[in-house]
């Protein structure tokens, strides 16, 4: 198994407050891996070193080999790196289709001189991003409410066009913030089909950060585990089940989000 | 089309029928205003309050009256370098802050103006406050002997001359703008105007983006004053203040940011209406304020709505 992702003795301090101490762990090529932790262990903060959202403290992030850690967000999504949002983080007054388009702004190949006078290329790219916009709406069962405005749908949807956002930039690695926060079993699991058909048919790695214990158990290839900061557990779903410090860290927490 | 008709033919028509003479120089600066209006209207894209494009346009009107005073430049050499330098100040300044959101940005950018009113008092280039006067007036342009502009200094009245060369730059500034929105950078704009940090994620390199468009907008401003010079035939340090960087910014929400030609239609009513107000002597101001404000609350996405809620009732 190759290594795509590799995080590296990465720390984050906030002044004196450690929020992620020395986490390592790599993430293999088409491979689905959730981290969890109770509240407050540091999953956010992880999540926004590897998309660069915020600078590490130490350590650092590799994405095939080459550091990713305490670059610019727009430079790491170039690479191929890209993270989605909880559901408010949309563009409000765009439609499903609209943002789906603007989003492969990444795939441009004419300039923007050129989209300002209209060049062939240009023209050819919004040609392609419409049809690929179509595409991926349709694949992601969105193409009926492609014309909606963002801000009138609800929030299934909206996770949703979270990812489709996400996706039409054409990534390598999605990293997905708390897709199942908020829904009922139901929903979860026509997302979780859909993470996974994301993963099988488009070839792109998936890492999330997820409190929803069934969903994140059925999803995962394997799991790191979060507490206080620290990498407690790192296994396959069934390894984490059975380990006492998991079970130790939530049930002490005395966290009612475990729903095991 | 028909209001290019009205703009070239009606205008004229009706002035050479009325006698009113002096309303060809009120329509010339509206075009000029409106220009510099436009650039305003762009930051407003972006999501930034602009209150500083009469710094832009006094800088567009001090580089093209030094580069055809004391150069000797033709006036049309002079223009596009105005809007050029008043860009490239724009990208130096602009680095800085636009880094800064809302009431801050706006607060800076309303120093701004001061800064170049007083910066122009001070440098020795610019003449201190008696500015630069008597600029020649712009001279013609031959290419291959055929005469494509003719020289405004041998016409018997510049008036009609300049008001066509003003209409030409606005509706070349509008056609521009309105073809800006509508690509992608104007996409882009969009974006990240409704949520930076999900345009950053799809890869968009946010300051650089900013730093362009501010500079577009500049070149706007700096257009607008070097022409706006050239016709007064003179620059002084008081000829934009910061009172014009607030009109340019109230022309924008007086027509609507959420339409292209917003700043247009706002820098014509908000012109006109001060000029028709003059006969009301000391409530000028007041009842000028009122109206502004009334407009601002019952119509807050400007005049135009006016016209686009009819059309949807309709």
């Amino acid at each position: 198994m190759s290594m795509l992702l590799q995080v590296k003795n990465v720390t984050k301090r906030y002044g004196g407050l450690v929020a992620n101490n020395n986490i390592s762990f790599d993430v293999a090529e088409n491979e689905i891996l959730s981290v969890i932790g109770p509240n407050g262990a540091g999953k956010s903060t992880l999540f926004k070193m590897i998309a660069s959202f915020t600078p590490t403290s130490s350590g650092e992030v590799l994405y095939a080999g080459e550091r990713i850690s305490n670059l610019k967000p727009h430079i790491v999504a170039r690479k191929g790196v890209v993270r989605t949002f909880q559901e408010t983080t949309i563009f409000k007054s765009m439609t499903v289709r609209e943002s789906v388009v603007v989003a492969q702004h990444l795939r441009a190949k004419a300039s923007l001189a050129g989209y300002f006078w209209g060049s062939k290329l240009a023209q050819h790219d919004i040609r392609s991003f419409g049809r690929y916009a179509d595409e991926l709406l349709e694949f992601l069962g969105m193409a009926s409410i492609s014309n909606e405005l963002a801000s009138n749908l609800p929030q299934g949807n909206l996770r949703a066009l979270g990812i489709a956002i996400g996706l039409a930039t054409d990534p390598k690695v999605l990293l997905l913030d708390e897709p199942f926060a908020g829904m009922n079993h139901d929903e979860t699991m026509r997302m979780v089909d859909l993470v996974r058909s994301v993963r099988d048919e488009r070839g792109v790695t998936v890492l999330l950060v997820e409190h929803d214990m069934p969903a994140v158990m059925t999803i995962s290839d394997r799991i790191i585990v979060l507490n206080f900061g620290e990498k407690i557990a790192e296994g396959t779903p069934l390894e984490i089940q059975k380990n006492e410090k998991v079970i130790e860290a939530y049930l002490g927490s005395a966290d009612d989000e475990i729903g095991m | 089309m028909v209001f290019l008709f009205v703009v070239f033919v009606g205008v004229p028509i009706l002035i050479n029928i009325t006698g009113r003479w002096d309303f060809y120089f009120t329509l010339t600066s509206v075009a000029l205003l409106a220009i510099a209006s436009a650039g305003v209207w762009l930051t407003f894209y972006i999501g930034r309050i602009n209150i500083g494009q009469g710094a832009f346009a006094l800088i567009g009107a001090y580089v093209s009256a030094i580069l055809v005073v004391k150069a000797g430049w033709s006036f049309w050499v002079s223009l596009p370098l105005a809007g050029l330098f008043a860009a490239v100040v724009a990208v130096v300044i602009g680095l800085p802050i636009l880094r800064l959101r809302g009431v801050y940005f706006a607060m800076i950018t309303l120093v701004l103006t001061q800064v170049v009113t007083l910066t122009a008092l001070a440098l020795p280039i610019t003449n201190g406050a008696k500015g630069i006067s008597s600029i020649p007036l712009p001279s013609g342009v031959s290419l291959y002997g055929l005469q494509i502009i003719p020289d405004f200094g041998t016409m018997e009245s510049t008036k009609l001359a300049f008001y066509y060369t003003a209409c030409i730059l606005m509706i070349l500034t509008y056609a521009a703008l309105y073809r800006l929105v509508n690509s992608r950078l104007g996409h882009l704009c969009r974006s990240m105007q409704q949520n930076e940090e999900l345009a950053s994620s799809i890869g968009v390199n946010i300051s650089y983006i900013r730093i362009l468009v501010f500079a577009i907008s500049s070149f706007f401003g700096g257009i607008g004053g070097a022409m706006f010079g050239s016709i007064s035939q003179s620059v002084y340090p008081s000829s934009f203040q910061v009172a014009d960087s607030v009109n340019f910014m109230l022309n924008c929400f007086l027509g609507g940011l959420g339409y292209v030609f917003g700043p247009m239609l706002g820098t014509l009513v908000l012109y006109f209406g001060w000029d028709v107000l003059f006969e009301l002597g000391k409530y000028q101001m007041l009842v000028y304020s009122l109206i502004l404000i009334a407009v601002i609350r019952f119509l807050p996405n400007g005049l135009l709505s006016l016209r686009l809620r009819k059309g949807a009732e309709k």
